[in-house]
């Protein structure tokens, strides 16, 4: 089932929570409404299942407008931040609530139910912990009972707010891992709320970056991420070094050096400038060549890249990662001086970043 | 206000270490007082009500209270609990419902209103419903052309009983609904339960030793009132007396054996009261620490 | 309603909150404003009458002093009552800590005439008193021991939580800084449940004031000299004086209703200070 969402604001008090928000999610897909806490995301995804009411905009399910449906006639599978697991029911009553709260002749047959219980239980994997209490289960089992759960009554929509939030590292990366194949398989259009830009970019196919109640930019993670609209969308996925200058006939003036932009180098004027920390070559000693001069202030080389943190002439950091193996072959060390050329700058008028 | 303190107050306990123990002496001197007072403020009072009770023998307790007199004052007693604590109960569980779930502007005022009776004299818990029904009250020329009697008769002794135990089940709930949020019920919401399946399957599983524990001290006071039933009963002996007041009535008579025969019986309810009180208390704090304290990876 | 209350999934808002409105006013609110309405019915001259003859004066002095001297001795021991419970181990602790709540449980009439045999002549402190010339039933004294006995569980219960919460850590860092345990106690401990303290207190002054059952057996119930408020607000409804009864009955319901806001303002208070970062 596809999701449109048109023109929803929201306010709380004198608190703009949602502005305008306009976002398609085509029927299967896997989309992450990403951004900090506080940017409204977690507030979206009630409005979408109906646990919240916007101000204005609708929610158009299939092409019916929802606007106005009880979160019960959604259809739309919540997970929850904390679960919300019924406390006082075994594994097996919580999956099989959702179907015993049915109208009489929409209820399936007890015989029914349980086999459905079964086999959802098999899909993630924790059939063998039917009869326990949600207490005695670890964070990762509640989360996939949670799930199980929603996906009991066939949503037409899977809605999940920060799903991983309260897991720690591993399990994360885990559970990670198994969302994205688990709806591989069953392909029930979802929507999940982070604020971890590694999880939104490593799990959805499409990439929704939300920033003070209004939409930065909707994409691919592979297009958010090399090619950020804003510069808040370049600032919050990934680590980026920031620079302030000026563009001038296709040169960005950092003080009295200069680096060359490309084709889309921008308009002239005032402008900020963003480069990855895995976007710099590096070259030994000062001025060869071009680039930027900075003196290596410390290295920390363990695992597969190198991460490099140099000081500009004017004490300002830049962090650099590059290949282990590039960086020993440069034979550099700490108080070395070299030249910082950016492979890829990616620059926005000074006002957009004020804005 | 009083109570809803006492609620999982029980036996909180601490392990002690060397820098932060008392000597010795202090220590068996204020557990000495503790218990000093103990035995002559609450458990000589006790002893005494089932000692004076008992002291003209078995056969002269059971004819105190195996009489026409004595039986209907149980009887109204009871029939005034029955309707009392099932009125209140409807009344704190709809009361927790809209104060711990929604937010609307005047909820701390109106907690506060239901806190009222808590505060006001029993005196004149029973002075209010006189003022409203008696002969001079405001409704009292109406209801005696109807003749409708309901100062000095039954309905007064209900309605002084439901307003003193007013706000039991409720401010038992409240603190205990807020803490729990909203969370499980919307879930429940979500997978289509309707508005009592949602009450009915999520939150009165988890409300029900609170409700319980309410009811238990709603109870206890809807049987043990005295002050606010006094002013509204007229003491017509046999059709408006309540086990406390025939109690009164006994002891101005100077039948003591035969007053503390039934107040022996009120003893008993509190002591069953209580112990009821400290399972409760034992049952709710368990699921209190499993919400508290979620089980790691 | 749906105006009133932010928009919520949850069903039932309009009828728990009506039935919640409609019962409250029936039962509670119009019941009380009939005090009200009476009090200002009878004018300033008959109302100022009736609150301040010498015998209702009397009445409050009585009443409001033994308690706030019950209040005060409650303080002291429901302390050490709550101290004992939550920091040592002792035999009869569960049972101390779950009779600790008879003065809630028993009813108030039953507990009046057992105080009352216990401190006549003949019972058995009474008895040991009388040769020393103490008496305590049927004078001001008795009616001090009967809110003594009803106020108790109102601190015990109040401090003990706050008291149990206090990290020991606190403790032992005071004395890891050289404070002695009778410092520790007056400089972190004390400071640490004096709202709790100061609640209890108020508590059970409150409900002290307003008592009736477990005093009037005790109390001897002479006029000027052991007749509580409470008991003259009946005396005058007796003599079919609703007026003066509810006078005042008014003066007594002011009271307890400013009693009630500084209890409410210190409960805020405690939860502001003690509540924890989440």
């Amino acid at each position: 089932m596809s999701i449109a969402i048109r023109h929803i604001s929201k306010q709380f008090g004198a608190f703009q929570a949602l502005d305008d928000v306009s976002i398609d999610i085509p029927s299967g897909e896997l989309v992450a409404l990403l951004g900090p806490s506080g940017c409204g995301k977690t507030t979206l995804l009630r409005i979408i299942a109906g646990l919240d009411f916007a101000d204005r905009g609708q929610i158009v399910l299939d092409g019916d407008d929802a606007s106005a449906r009880h979160v019960r006639e959604r259809r739309v599978g919540f997970v929850f931040q904390h679960y919300a697991l019924f406390r006082h029911m075994t594994i097996a009553d919580n999956v099989a609530f959702g179907l015993r709260v049915k109208p009489r002749r929409e209820r399936p047959a007890e015989a029914d139910i349980k086999r459905r219980v079964k086999r959802l239980l098999e899909l993630v994997q924790l059939d063998w912990l039917a009869d326990r209490y949600p207490s005695q289960l670890s964070g990762g089992q509640r989360q996939r009972i949670a799930l199980a759960r929603a996906l009991a009554v066939e949503p037409k929509v899977l809605l999940l707010d920060e799903p991983f939030g309260a897991l720690d590292a591993k399990v994360r990366k885990e559970l990670r891992r198994w969302l994205r194949q688990l709806h591989d398989e069953i392909h029930v259009t979802s929507v999940f709320v982070t604020h971890d830009q590694e999880e939104a970019l490593e799990v959805s196919d499409r990439v929704v970056v939300i920033n003070r109640g209004k939409v930065e930019q909707i994409g691919t993670p592979e297009s958010v991420y090399d090619h950020p609209a804003t510069p808040f969308v370049a600032n919050f996925l990934g680590s980026v070094n920031l620079f302030h200058g000026r563009v001038e006939d296709g040169h960005l003036h950092l003080g009295e050096h200069a680096l060359v932009l490309g084709a889309d180098g921008g308009s002239e004027g005032k402008a900020v400038a963003f480069v990855r920390p895995h976007e710099f070559d590096i070259v030994p000693g000062w001025g060869a060549g071009g680039g930027l001069p900075a003196t290596i202030v410390r290295v920390v080389s363990v695992g597969p890249s190198a991460q490099i943190e140099l000081s500009r002439l004017d004490g300002e950091l830049i962090e650099v990662t590059i290949a282990r193996d590039t960086f020993h072959s440069l034979g550099l060390s700490e108080g070395d001086q070299v030249s910082l050329r950016p492979r890829h700058i990616r620059v926005f008028q000074a006002e957009a970043l004020a804005a | 206000m009083s109570t809803s303190i006492a609620l999982h107050a029980g036996s909180l306990e601490r392990d002690e270490s060397a820098s932060t123990r008392e000597p010795a002496w202090v220590k068996g001197v204020l557990i000495s007082v503790a218990l000093s007072f103990f035995a002559v403020f609450l458990l000589l009072p006790l002893g005494t009500v089932f000692a004076e009770a008992l002291r003209k023998g078995w056969g002269a307790y059971l004819a105190a209270l195996v009489n026409r007199d004595a039986w209907d004052a149980i009887k109204l007693t009871l029939i005034t609990a029955a309707i009392a604590v099932p009125l209140n109960l409807v009344f704190g569980v709809a009361a927790a419902w809209s104060i711990a779930k929604f937010e609307f502007p005047g909820k701390r005022l109106l907690i506060t209103f239901i806190d009222l009776p808590f505060s006001v004299s029993p005196v004149i818990s029973g002075l209010i419903f006189v003022l409203l029904f008696g002969a001079q009250g405001w409704f009292g020329p109406w209801l005696q052309e109807h003749d409708i009697q309901i100062i000095f008769a039954v309905p007064g002794i209900v309605l002084a009983t439901i307003f003193v135990t007013f706000p039991f089940v409720a401010r038992e709930l409240i603190p205990l609904m807020e803490a729990q949020g909203s969370e499980e019920e919307e879930a429940a919401v979500v997978l289509g339960a309707s508005g009592w399946q949602v009450f009915w399957y999520t939150t009165l599983p988890n409300i029900k030793w609170g409700l319980l524990y309410g009811v238990i001290l709603c109870n206890a006071r809807a049987m043990g009132e005295f002050g606010a039933v006094s002013v509204v009963s007229g003491h017509i002996r046999g059709q408006t007396n309540t086990m406390p007041l025939y109690v009164e009535i006994l002891y101005n008579e100077y039948n003591y054996a035969a007053a503390f025969a039934v107040a022996s019986l009120l003893a008993l309810l509190a002591i069953v009261t209580l112990a009821l009180k400290t399972l409760v208390e034992r049952q709710t704090r368990r699921p209190l620490q499993e919400i508290t304290e979620p089980s790691g990876e | 309603m749906a105006s009133v209350k932010r928009f919520s999934p949850l069903p039932g808002f309009g009828l728990a909150m009506g039935y919640t409105l409609v019962y409250l006013t029936l039962i509670v609110l119009i019941p009380l404003t009939a005090v009200g309405t009476k009090t200002l019915a009878m004018g300033w001259d008959a109302f100022w009458a009736a609150v301040s003859s010498p015998r209702v004066v009397a009445s409050y002095q009585l009443s409001f002093g033994a308690s706030l001297l019950a209040a005060a001795i409650n303080v002291v021991f429901g302390l050490i009552f709550a101290w004992v419970l939550v920091r040592y181990r002792f035999p009869g602790k569960g049972l101390i800590d779950s009779l600790v709540d008879l003065p809630f449980a028993l009813p108030t009439a039953v507990a009046g005439i057992a105080l009352a045999t216990i401190y006549s002549e003949n019972g058995p402190i009474g008895k040991v008193l009388e040769p020393w010339g103490i008496e305590i039933a049927y004078t001001p004294k008795g009616v001090l021991l009967a809110l003594v006995f009803i106020g108790l569980p109102f601190v015990v219960r109040t401090v003990q939580p706050v008291l149990a919460d206090l990290e020991k850590e606190v403790e032992e860092a005071a004395a890891g800084l050289g404070a002695s345990r009778w410092q520790t106690f007056c400089r972190i401990i004390l400071p640490h449940i004096a709202p709790a303290l100061l609640t209890g207190f108020a508590m059970a002054f409150a409900r002290a004031v307003g008592e009736y059952g477990s005093v009037i057996f005790i109390a001897g119930n002479v006029p000027m000299v052991s007749e509580i408020t409470p008991l003259l607000i009946i005396t005058k409804l007796e003599q079919y004086d609703y007026a003066g009864a509810t006078a005042v009955a008014s003066v007594m319901l002011v009271f307890s209703f400013v009693l009630l806001l500084i209890i409410n303002g210190l409960q805020g208070w405690m939860q502001n200070r003690y509540v924890k970062e989440s």
